[in-house]
Formats: C-alpha cells, sequence, structure tokens
C-alpha cells in the first residue's frame, strides 16, 4: 500500500477582525479540529455552507496561510512555511470562479508556461512551450488556442485552461474548491469527466471542496461534512450517503433537491439560519437549529468520535 | 420560417480582435474622435515644425515689430498670424511651441506614472506600516495645491523648463500613487493572483507580471488627462516666468512676453492662448473617449 | 383567459457588434394559479424574456411580439402610468441576488412601506400594520423590530424573505422568481422554496420560476419550459418531462446530472451553447446534437405538437410505448 499524499491532524486557523484603538480584536475560529488524510487516486470531499471552513481549509492545504494550530504534511515533508517553495510542485489549486481564476492580460500559452518558468528556471523556452501544448492536448484545448486570451473563452474551456494550468508542475495532491458550481450543467459533466479521468491516468489525489451534494456523491470516495468550521461527520461515500449519522448530514441531505421524486424522503426543515461566526454557541454548533437537542448538546461540544464512520454527536443516528 | 433561417444563416460576424473592440468603443464617442484628430494635427504640426514653420522662430525681424495678422488692415502673407513686439514670426514660434508643449506632457506624463506606479504597487502589497507611510505622504502633496506645490519647488530648483516640469511631475505623482494602489488591492484578493502564488511566485514577479497589467487602464486614462493638466500648468510656470525663459517659444511664456500689448495687439495673446486651449480641449475630449473603452464599469453590453 | 400571455417574442440587443438576438420567437401562457418553471443555462434567454415582459429592459433592446398581454390587457400599449399599476402591483418579481435588491441606505421597514403607499394609498399606521404582517407571513421571527433593520443586518436567506415579502405587499396575481435561490446554502434554499411554495397556494397567484437547477424544478413545478440558445424548445407538465423528454436537449440535460449517472463517466454534451458569433444555421442545437443531420444543420425544425411536448425539433423523441411488454 502506498503511503498517504496528506496527513492533516487538528488544523485550525482563526482569524483577528475588527479591533481599533480601545476595542479588543474578536476571534473568528473560520477552522478547528480538521484531520484528515488523502491517498494517491482518491477523491476526499469537503462538504458544507458557506461560512463552513471549506475555503480557509483549501487555503491551509495550498500553503497561502499558515495554520493557527495543528499540523500537515504533504508527500511526508511538514508543510511549515520554510517547506513552502519545496512543496509548491506538490500542491495546485483550481478555483470556482473562471473567469476570476485566470490573468485576463495573458496568453493562454503563458499562463499554463508561468508554473514552469517560476519553479523550473533552467527549463528552456521550447521545451516550456512543448509541455504546454501537450497540457493543452490533455485537458482537451485545441493547439490554436494557445495564442489567444482568456476573455475569449467560454467558462467550460476557462475551467480546462485553469485545470491544466494546476497541472503543469505534476502536483500529487489537487484542491478544486468548487470546480464546476459556476458551470452549466451541460458543461460541469465535461470537466467532471475531465478530472476523473485525469485523477485515473496521474494518481492525483483530489481534495474536492463543494456544497453540491449531487456531485459529491459522484466523484467522492470519502466525504467530510463540515458545520461552522469544523467537521462534524466522516465516513465514506456510501456510509454519508446511505446512513448520515449527524442531524445536520442528514438535513442537507433531505434539503438537496432531486429530480427523481420516488427517492424523496420527508424533508427535514431546519429552523434558522447559521450563526454569525462571531458567536458559535457554547455546546453544540449545531444545537440551536436541531430537532433533537438536549441540555447537554447546549453546555458540551460533542467531539469527533468513532473508528471509521466518525460523528460529532451526542445523538448520533443508527 | 424561411426568412428566419435566412435572418441567422449568412450574418455570424467574427468575433472581434481587441482593438477593434477597443476602436468601436471610443469611436462611439464623437468627442473623442474629433479630439483624437486634432490631437493628431497638433502632434504631425510639432513633428514638422521646421519644414512648416515659414521663418524661424527666434529671428527677430526689427522692421516689422507687432505686424498684425495677414487678414488685418496692415498685415502681410509673410507674417501670416503677425509678429510679436520684438518682430518674431507668431505662426513659427507657435508651431515650435507645439514642440516644446507635447515634450513636457510626455515628459510629465512618464516622470508622475512611473514614480506614482511604483509607489502603489509598493504601497498595494507592503505591510501596513509602509503602505501608511507612503499614503501620508501623498496626502501632505496633494494638501498643496499643484501649481503652488510645483511654484515652491521651482523656487527651490531655480527657473527652467527642466525644473518645472520636474516639479509638475512630484506634484502629480500622488494621483498615480492613489490610483494604482485602490487597483492593486481590488486586483490583489482575485483567484488569479492566489493562483500564482500558489504556482510559487514571489513578490515582484506578482507585482510586475501578475498585477501591473490588469491596473493599466484607470492609469492610461489617467495618463491622457494630466497630459493636458502638464500643458496647462507648464503654461502656466511660463506665464509666471517660473517655467522655461525667453526666447523660448513656449506658449505660456509667449503669452508672459505679450501682457503689456494685451490692449494693442491682440493677436500676441490670444493665439498662444487659443493654442493652448484647443490642445488642451482635444486631450481632454480623447482621455474621455479612452475611459468610455477602457473602463468596464462603463461597458454597456 | 390565460393571466399572462405572450406570444413569438422576440428580443434583440443593440451590441457595438451589430444586433444579438437574445431571446427568439418564444411563447409564455401562465394561467391563474399556475406554476410554471422556465428553465435553461446561461445565454438561453430564460431572464431576459420575463424582463421583457415587466418591461425593465435597456433602450438597447428591441423587443417585438404577436402579443403580450396580462389579463387581458396588452402590456405594451399601456400608458406609463397604467404600467406602474400593473407592474410591481398585479406582476411582481424577485431576483437573484438578494443581498443588491435591497437598497442599502433605507430600513426594511422603509422599503417596504414604499411600495404599500405607491400602490395602496394606505394610511401610515395600516402601512405598519400591513408590513408587520407580510414579514410574518415569509417566516421572518420578531417582525415588527425587524422592520427597522438595515438590510446589511440580514443575512442571504432573510433578505431574500424581505425581497418577498415587498414582492407580496400588493396581493400580485403573478410573481416572477428569477434564480431565487442560486446565491443561497442547500438548507436556506429549501426553506425559501417551502416558502414559495405555501405562498402560492395560500393567495392562489401563479408563480413563474426561472431557474437552472433541474432538481428545483422537479420538486416546485407543475408545468416546464426549457430554453435552448434564445429559443423555448419544448414544454411539457413536469412529471412526463422527466420520465420521457421529448427535446434531445432536454434528453441530454437531464442525462448529464450527477444524480443520474450510472457510471464514473457522466454523459456529456459536447461544445458550448452557441454566442452572438456562432449561430450556427438550421437547428440551433444541431451542432451539439447526437441525432443531428443535414436537414437539422440546414433547415430550422418545426415545432411538434402538444403530445410531443412542442418540441422544436425534425426529430423528437417518441414516448415510450406505454405497457410494452
Amino acid at each position: 500500500m502506498s503511503e498517504p499524499v496528506i496527513v492533516a491532524e487538528h488544523l485550525a486557523r482563526h482569524y483577528e477582525v475588527g479591533g481599533g484603538l480601545f476595542s479588543k480584536p474578536k476571534v473568528v475560529k473560520a477552522l478547528s479540529e480538521a484531520s484528515f488524510t488523502i491517498m494517491p487516486g482518491k477523491t476526499l470531499a469537503v462538504v458544507g455552507e458557506s461560512g463552513c471552513g471549506k475555503s480557509t481549509l483549501a487555503r491551509l492545504v495550498t500553503l497561502i496561510e499558515e495554520p493557527t494550530a495543528g499540523s500537515f504534511t504533504i508527500d511526508g515533508i511538514p508543510g511549515t512555511k520554510n517547506n513552502w517553495a519545496r512543496l509548491r510542485d506538490s500542491v495546485q489549486i483550481v478555483f470556482q470562479d473562471p473567469y476570476g481564476s485566470l490573468n485576463l492580460r495573458h496568453r493562454v500559452g503563458s499562463i499554463l508556461e508561468e508554473p514552469l518558468k517560476i519553479n523550473r528556471p533552467d527549463m528552456s523556452a521550447a521545451e516550456r512551450e512543448e509541455k504546454a501544448r501537450a497540457m493543452m492536448a490533455l485537458v482537451g484545448l485545441r493547439p490554436e488556442h494557445y495564442d489567444r486570451f482568456p476573455h475569449m473563452f467560454s467558462g467550460g474551456q476557462r475551467q480546462r485552461i485553469a485545470v491544466g494550468r494546476a497541472l503543469m508542475l505534476e502536483p500529487k495532491l489537487m484542491v478544486l474548491d468548487e470546480p464546476v458550481s459556476a458551470l452549466d450543467v451541460s458543461i460541469q459533466s465535461q470537466v467532471l469527466n475531465l478530472l476523473l479521468d485525469i485523477q485515473e491516468r496521474m494518481q492525483l489525489a483530489y481534495l474536492f471542496i463543494s456544497h453540491d451534494l449531487s456531485v459529491v456523491r459522484h466523484v467522492a470516495d470519502e466525504v467530510i461534512v463540515m458545520y461552522l468550521g469544523r467537521p462534524v461527520e466522516f465516513g465514506t461515500k456510501d456510509e454519508v450517503f446511505a446512513h448520515p449519522r449527524h442531524p445536520y448530514t442528514k438535513a442537507l441531505l433531505s434539503a438537496t433537491p432531486t429530480t427523481e421524486p420516488e427517492r424523496k424522503v420527508e424533508r427535514i426543515k431546519l429552523e434558522g439560519e447559521l450563526p454569525s461566526p462571531l458567536n458559535v454557541p457554547d455546546g453544540c454548533p449545531f444545537a440551536p437549529r436541531c430537532w433533537k437537542a438536549q441540555p447537554i448538546c447546549r453546555s458540551t461540544r460533542p467531539e469527533l468520535e468513532g473508528s471509521g464512520h466518525r460523528v460529532a454527536c451526542h445523538f448520533p443516528e443508527d | 420560417m424561411a426568412d428566419a433561417t435566412a435572418q441567422t444563416a449568412p450574418t455570424t460576424p467574427a468575433r472581434p480582435g481587441r482593438f477593434k473592440e477597443f476602436w468601436r468603443y471610443f469611436r462611439e464617442n464623437k468627442g473623442a474622435v474629433v479630439g483624437l484628430y486634432i490631437f493628431a494635427a497638433f502632434l504631425l504640426l510639432a513633428l514638422f515644425a521646421g519644414l512648416i514653420a515659414p521663418h524661424d522662430p527666434l529671428v527677430q525681424y526689427r522692421s516689422a515689430t507687432l505686424v498684425p495678422p495677414a487678414w488685418q488692415e496692415g498685415g502681410t502673407w509673410s507674417y501670416i498670424l503677425g509678429t510679436d513686439p520684438l518682430g518674431r514670426d507668431m505662426l513659427s514660434r507657435l508651431l515650435y511651441g507645439a514642440r516644446y508643449s507635447f515634450v513636457v506632457g510626455v515628459v510629465v506624463v512618464i516622470l508622475a506614472s512611473t514614480g506614482g506606479i511604483l509607489l502603489g504597487l509598493i504601497s498595494g502589497f507592503a505591510p501596513k506600516w509602509l503602505d501608511t507611510f507612503i499614503m501620508r505622504l501623498m496626502d501632505i502633496i496633494l494638501s498643496f495645491p499643484a501649481l503652488l506645490l510645483a511654484l515652491v519647488l521651482v523656487a527651490i530648483l531655480g527657473p527652467s523648463l527642466v525644473n518645472a516640469m520636474i516639479a509638475i511631475a512630484i506634484a502629480y505623482q500622488p494621483h498615480y500613487v492613489r490610483l494604482t494602489r485602490a487597483a492593486v488591492i481590488a486586483e490583489r484578493s482575485k483567484d488569479y493572483v492566489i493562483s500564482a502564488k500558489v504556482a510559487g511566485a514571489r513578490l515582484p514577479r506578482l507585482m510586475f507580471i501578475t498585477v501591473l497589467p490588469n491596473c493599466l487602464a484607470p492609469i492610461i486614462v489617467q495618463a491622457a488627462l494630466s497630459f493636458s493638466n502638464a500643458i496647462l500648468d507648464v503654461a502656466a510656470l511660463g506665464f509666471l516666468g517660473m517655467g522655461a525663459q525667453p526666447p523660448t517659444p513656449e506658449w505660456g511664456t509667449m503669452l508672459a512676453e505679450a501682457r503689456e500689448f494685451i490692449l494693442r495687439a491682440w493677436w500676441v495673446v490670444t493665439f498662444p492662448g487659443l493654442a493652448i486651449l484647443i490642445t488642451v480641449i482635444a486631450i481632454n475630449l480623447m482621455g474621455d473617449g479612452l475611459r468610455d473603452a477602457l473602463d468596464p464599469k462603463l461597458k454597456r453590453s | 383567459m390565460p393571466l399572462l400571455q405572450i406570444r413569438n417574442l422576440t428580443v434583440e440587443f443593440a451590441t457595438a457588434s451589430g444586433p444579438f438576438r437574445a431571446v427568439d420567437r418564444v411563447d409564455v401562457t401562465v394561467d391563474e394559479g399556475d406554476v410554471l418553471a422556465i428553465v435553461g443555462e446561461s445565454g438561453s434567454g430564460k431572464s431576459v424574456a420575463m424582463l421583457a415582459a415587466m418591461g425593465l429592459l435597456p433602450w438597447t433592446a428591441a423587443i417585438t411580439a404577436d402579443e403580450m398581454s396580462f389579463d387581458g390587457r396588452d402590456i405594451r400599449s399601456l400608458t406609463p402610468r397604467d404600467r406602474r399599476t400593473v407592474i410591481g402591483k398585479d406582476m411582481a418579481m424577485i431576483f437573484q441576488e438578494p443581498m443588491s435588491s435591497l437598497n442599502p441606505c433605507f430600513t426594511v421597514g422603509f422599503q417596504i412601506k414604499e411600495a404599500l403607499k405607491k400602490h395602496l394609498g394606505l394610511s401610515r399606521r395600516e402601512r405598519h400594520e400591513r408590513a408587520v404582517e407580510l414579514l410574518d407571513l415569509v417566516g421572518i421571527p420578531d417582525p415588527a423590530t425587524r422592520l427597522s433593520a438595515f438590510p446589511h443586518q440580514l443575512s442571504g436567506g432573510m433578505s431574500q424573505r424581505v425581497m418577498i415579502a415587498m414582492a407580496l405587499s400588493c396581493n400580485p396575481r403573478l410573481l416572477i422568481a428569477d434564480e431565487p435561490t442560486t446565491a443561497l446554502d442547500v438548507t436556506i434554499q429549501a426553506q425559501i422554496l417551502d416558502l414559495l411554495a405555501r405562498l402560492q397556494q395560500e393567495t392562489g397567484m401563479a408563480l413563474i420560476l426561472i431557474t437552472h437547477d433541474m432538481g428545483v424544478v422537479a420538486e416546485t413545478a407543475q408545468r416546464v419550459q426549457v430554453q435552448y440558445a434564445g429559443q423555448k424548445v419544448e414544454e411539457q407538465p413536469v412529471r412526463p418531462l422527466f420520465d420521457a423528454p421529448h427535446h434531445p436537449y432536454t434528453a441530454a440535460l437531464l442525462a448529464a446530472l450527477p444524480e443520474r449517472a450510472t457510471e464514473r463517466r457522466l454523459p456529456t454534451i459536447p461544445g458550448v451553447v452557441p454566442g452572438q458569433y456562432d449561430r450556427p444555421a438550421g437547428c440551433l442545437f444541431s451542432p451539439r446534437c447526437a441525432f443531428a443531420d443535414d436537414l437539422c444543420r440546414s433547415t430550422e425544425p418545426p415545432v411538434q405538437d402538444a403530445g410531443l411536448g412542442l418540441a422544436r425539433c425534425h426529430y423528437p423523441i417518441p414516448s415510450p410505448a406505454k405497457e410494452a411488454v
């Protein structure tokens, strides 16, 4: 059995916000206690609504920000700041919005070659171009696109460019931050197929961040469900989708609209909205919206427990 | 049905290129196009002043001082726009003056924009203390009226055209700094900058190759507008005797020299004044068109 | 008589590089109490058609139609004054971005009461009572104090509820919801959809739901109209549409949904939606269609009859034979 690509333990990231001359800054706990491993060729999906810490996790793993607490290793190398330069090759990211993630003033060719230019300074220009053209073929762009600017492309094609750029350094881990949410359904399936093909071919590990459960169900091997910066449930795709144990996961699944009326279960109505991340409740963060909440839920925070299919709840479903 | 297919089938226009698209938007603003033509005409006149001008701008024809323009009584066709109090040909001086004005515009804009863009980029990427320091410094410069500041600087450096240009460039710099900084801060948090970071780009690359080209549109517009302001301010400094020194045929200086003859010989002040007016209006019109074409916020679909 | 009747609507935008046809001969018919979903990808003209009906398009748009009537009155021939009594009162609209649909400078209460004042001429006190009632109706807790809240103090879901309350303030007979839940989280989306369905049933108003999300359509609508590149390609009641789509585009779109996938590789629709510069001759879907032949590429397809879902196609997919053994 091969080694995991990434091992993360108790990752946390807190931000200080506000705080003027006289007021103390408040602490936003954007992410706490995130632990996971991903094996090569596997996909870990992170699911949750806005403000659940998905994007913060992406920023930590892609070495844009340092964790406040916890640690992670990529390919056995600790992801601390002094290793960042060494690890750039290993982890890359694809963003949600293909319109904002490409530099509009650069041609497709130079967008693809930029990572090589920076990280492989001794590579010749001809060699770079050759690699870029090979990559274009791989992600399904035509050779004549090499000299075009991104604004001439549709959303789906731009997302192909973004995927191509991320692959130029032959990373081991790809962070996919809602890679298909901004795309139309007919284009979405093209990009998902591309991602699955590439994963198979290059044995990439994916950290797939999404709020769309039907997409997650299709691509993921394992799933983390997050709520307000904390993982509340972890398990394989089949475990989580077929037997959700956390009430929030259950509610999330039942709230997702489906096109197949037969599969429709009684919809669980969640009352209220996400609390502000500035004042997360003391006990279980989900307690104010939970229909099963007991006094203990409001006072004590449940930990992620169990082996295999883990859940952070005092009264998990079975 | 037949007519519908006829409508859709043959008319599938090719996607316009980048410059074509720019020109399309620019052309919509009629004033801008007029401005562009006037500007181009002035540019050509300035370039070929040596060939077009009937006389040497510095030669004084002592026998023909204050000759009125040709169409007025007493005027001759050898001095089409008349002569000044020292007997120099007005037309030739205006043509050569155009050269100075363009040089002034170009030099001031280049000086002010390179300095301003550099400081703005640094400020946009810098830690908070350096950003605050640069911006407060710029605020101090901005708190003086531009012309007053330029006057003070010229008083320190000594009056000459070069010093006037430097002084005006310094006075204009803060506009560029603020503009660049605002654009950089807006761009900095966009995904493409983050992905350049993830690709391992270091600060200088991020600043100059990733972010700067995306901030240029408003800066180009500002450059066009401050080009005309620079011409105006250098003329003003020249008028106050702090800019180009006589006998340089600079428009502002020409105005200053002719001050005492305003009532007796209208042409000695009217023509330099008109030259300044037309050039400045033309450039401003052009700047408006540039803004329409380059600023995506104003673009109509 | 249908409540909203639009026949043969065409909208063209004058762009710098020539006209762009955003809506191409679209029919929309909505009866009293109907729930119609208009589905399509970006660029299908689904929003533009409704904005045209509301008279909300900019001056660059040229609108032509054989008929555009609301409750038997021709919308196009209304004077601006009469138009205002219809639009916003009998016909209301909510939009995708609740955060930017509210004016950040004024309180929620002020914005709701403004509509009440304009259209109903209620007294100050009546307006206040009605506003509280409306917020209560859309499920906002503690409505009296929320009236003095500013939009930035509300979450996305709350803002959308306020928008719905404003739209409902004059008891509209038709509510047009343009992607009302796209910007919201899944659990909030479920709340808003339930709310819209409940209000529609309670008030008996007609609802037009514009969306790109097939799941939302399946759970909310009664009738579905599928649009592609500005044209209506199919119209069917919701259940038959999902069971037996007649237009190849609808069929391909449904097959491409990950939740319907049976294999790891999803069925895809090759290519992209045609834009201004690459509109094909003949059937607009022909370059991407698996069944297209030369006829499709050269001649515009006819609209089939209602049994085939009004599909705009030369070769509509027949319904599966019933009781097939």
